[in-house]
């Protein structure tokens, strides 16, 4: 068997010759010897394609495909062939750091598309080529907002949101003097009345405030009069939005917000294992030279023909260094590449029609869990895709018999935070959801509670 | 590269122009092309209480982003406000535009700062 390795003995000693070594051991000298790797590595010995294939086959043959009703963060929604058929262009895949302007013109169109779309369903106008996931671009913008104002620390984050947002956040901040203060929520939701007098008491050092809609619940925070009364508290407004929502929700420039975050998974991306998808972040002019990450900008050449660049890089950290005020120095283009091919797949007609559609389809399967079922919602009132409903049954037997109906039937929040009662089941509906599954659901849900 | 009379320099490359009890100040010819062409000034609020050698002004080129110190203290007393469309103007005429000014707590901490001539001489020796 070839092991795929390009050289040939005689390349090889061309190059060790070309540069004065005798063999490519001579090569590790300075590693000392004590910590060299020097037995065989246990391995079992090479297999014949064929072999390889069936032994694959068989292992694959043991993944259990089932129903996914569950969200918390990750959805599985409809993707059109083109978007794996054009993220899987080679020019596409492979290419590492492709900014270059002479040879990238492609990705650069590609990432500034991207760009414009987030910008159109946020409504405001400054956006980048992407950030690592929802959870860093809430963080990101935090930072943005702390570095905005002079003497600011503190941030007041809604008790809504994500699990995981809350715990990145943490990280981010942990050892800088900066305090995130919790809206805490009433029934499932974070009221005005908290938010003013959280305002309050933050005084003059307060920079901002984040809010998830919808939230960890799946409910939709009502989010009338929040900006007027952040900003009059003179402080900025961060607003995470799901970006599947804007098809049919208000945007976060709608709803006043200075800076609009999220994750772009739902928008044609698979939920795979929890990754990986990209994070967007949006914002207005003033807060454009605050906001962390590559953006490609629509410029002329030499020639004066039109071309894309990365632009105002001066923000970027390898260009401050020390006087840098984030640590992003990548973004997730292959992702945010699918996320732009979606979004065109769709137009702004598809993506209205698919946002309406998780709407019904979520609201369907909740009234007749709740009607049919007689099972609880734990917030009532209006939610995108997801909802949570209260289960006092056994665990063990909702959770069995629904793996035995080969479906996965939603989200145990208290498994993404222990504080949240262990009662509370978050079930996610999507477009891509039938009518036959959300009726294999209910059969299911009635078994499960007998 | 032009040096001009009657300032006073910084060994940061900041000039500053006295009149009365205000300091305004600039950044020298040297500074402005070093820097390259400059798209972005981020100049402090008038009231800012500043210290001597606190940051108060950033400025950011196509390929640089630099902070700007305040040689004296005492409180921001003017910004020049066409600096946020035309940042651009500082490259054309480094000593006929002032970033910002400061009305001094102590006039003496001038004293350390050098005049045309030591600071030519100071800008000959780095290069």
């Amino acid at each position: 068997m070839i092991p795929y390795i390009p050289h040939s003995q005689a390349e090889i000693s061309a190059m060790l010759d070309r540069i004065g070594a005798a063999s490519v051991d001579d090569l590790f000298v300075d590693i000392p010897e004590e910590l060299r790797f020097s037995r065989p590595i246990d391995l079992p010995g090479s297999m014949a394609e064929s072999d390889v294939m069936n032994l694959l086959a068989a292992m694959a043959n043991e993944n259990r495909t089932k129903t996914l009703f569950a969200g918390g963060g990750q959805y599985d929604h409809v993707i059109p062939s083109v978007v794996s058929h054009l993220t899987g262009r080679a020019e596409f895949v492979t290419a590492y750091t492709p900014y270059q302007p002479e040879i990238s013109q492609g990705i650069l169109q590609a990432l500034f598309e991207f760009q414009s779309a987030i910008a159109e369903i946020t409504g405001l106008p400054v956006s980048n080529a992407s950030l690592y996931d929802g959870a860093t671009a809430a963080a990101e913008a935090c930072a943005m907002v702390l570095n905005a104002k002079r003497k600011s620390r503190i941030v007041l984050t809604a008790g809504t949101l994500h699990p995981h947002t809350k715990s990145v956040l943490g990280t981010y901040f942990a050892d800088l003097d900066v305090e995130l203060v919790e809206l805490p929520e009433t029934s499932g939701r974070v009221e005005l009345s908290t938010l003013t007098s959280a305002l309050e008491s933050a005084g003059e050092e307060l920079a901002g405030v984040l809010v998830q809609t919808p939230n960890i619940y799946g409910a939709l925070e009502d989010l009338t009069g929040w900006s007027d009364a952040v900003h009059a508290a003179n402080g900025r407004f961060i607003v995470s939005a799901h970006p599947l929502s804007l098809g049919a929700l208000a945007s976060p420039a709608e709803w006043g917000a200075d800076i609009a975050v999220g994750d772009t998974q739902p928008l044609g991306l698979p939920p795979y294992f929890g990754g990986p998808s990209a994070g967007y972040i949006a914002c207005g002019k003033d807060l454009m030279r605050r906001m962390p990450g590559r953006i490609v900008g629509e410029s002329v050449d030499a020639d004066g023909k039109s071309a894309f660049v990365l632009t105002h890089q001066a923000r970027e950290q390898h260009i401050k260094r020390e006087r840098a005020t984030s640590n992003i120095c990548s973004n997730q283009s292959l992702a945010a590449i699918a996320n732009v091919v979606y979004l065109s797949a769709l137009g702004p007609t598809g993506f209205a029609q698919v946002s309406e559609q998780n709407i019904s389809a979520a609201a369907e399967l909740r009234r007749r869990l709740i009607d049919e079922i007689g099972l609880t919602d734990y917030v009532p009132g209006p939610v995108f895709n997801e909802f949570t409903l209260r289960i006092s049954a056994d665990r063990k037997k909702w959770d069995d018999t629904f793996a035995d109906c080969g479906i996965v039937p939603g989200v145990w929040l208290s498994d993404l935070d222990e504080s949240i009662p262990a009662d509370l089941f978050s079930v996610a509906v999507t477009e891509k959801r039938t009518a036959t599954e959300l009726d294999a659901y209910i059969a299911c849900a009635r078994e499960a509670l007998s | 590269m032009n040096v001009e009379e009657g300032l006073k320099y910084t060994e940061s490359h900041e000039w500053i122009r006295v009149e009365g009890d205000t300091a305004l100040i600039g950044i020298t010819d040297y500074a402005q092309e070093s820097l390259g062409d400059i798209v972005f000034v981020e100049v402090p609020e008038v009231g800012t209480i500043v210290a001597k050698g606190d940051e108060a002004v950033n400025i950011e080129s196509v390929k640089v982003a630099e902070a700007v110190y305040a040689p004296v203290t005492g409180t921001v007393k003017d910004v020049n406000e066409d600096l946020e469309d035309a940042p651009e103007t500082i490259n054309k005429d480094a000593y006929g535009t002032f970033i910002y000014s400061i009305t001094m707590a102590d006039p003496s901490e001038l004293n350390s700062y050098m005049d045309a001539d030591a600071y030519k001489a100071f800008v000959d020796a780095q290069d």
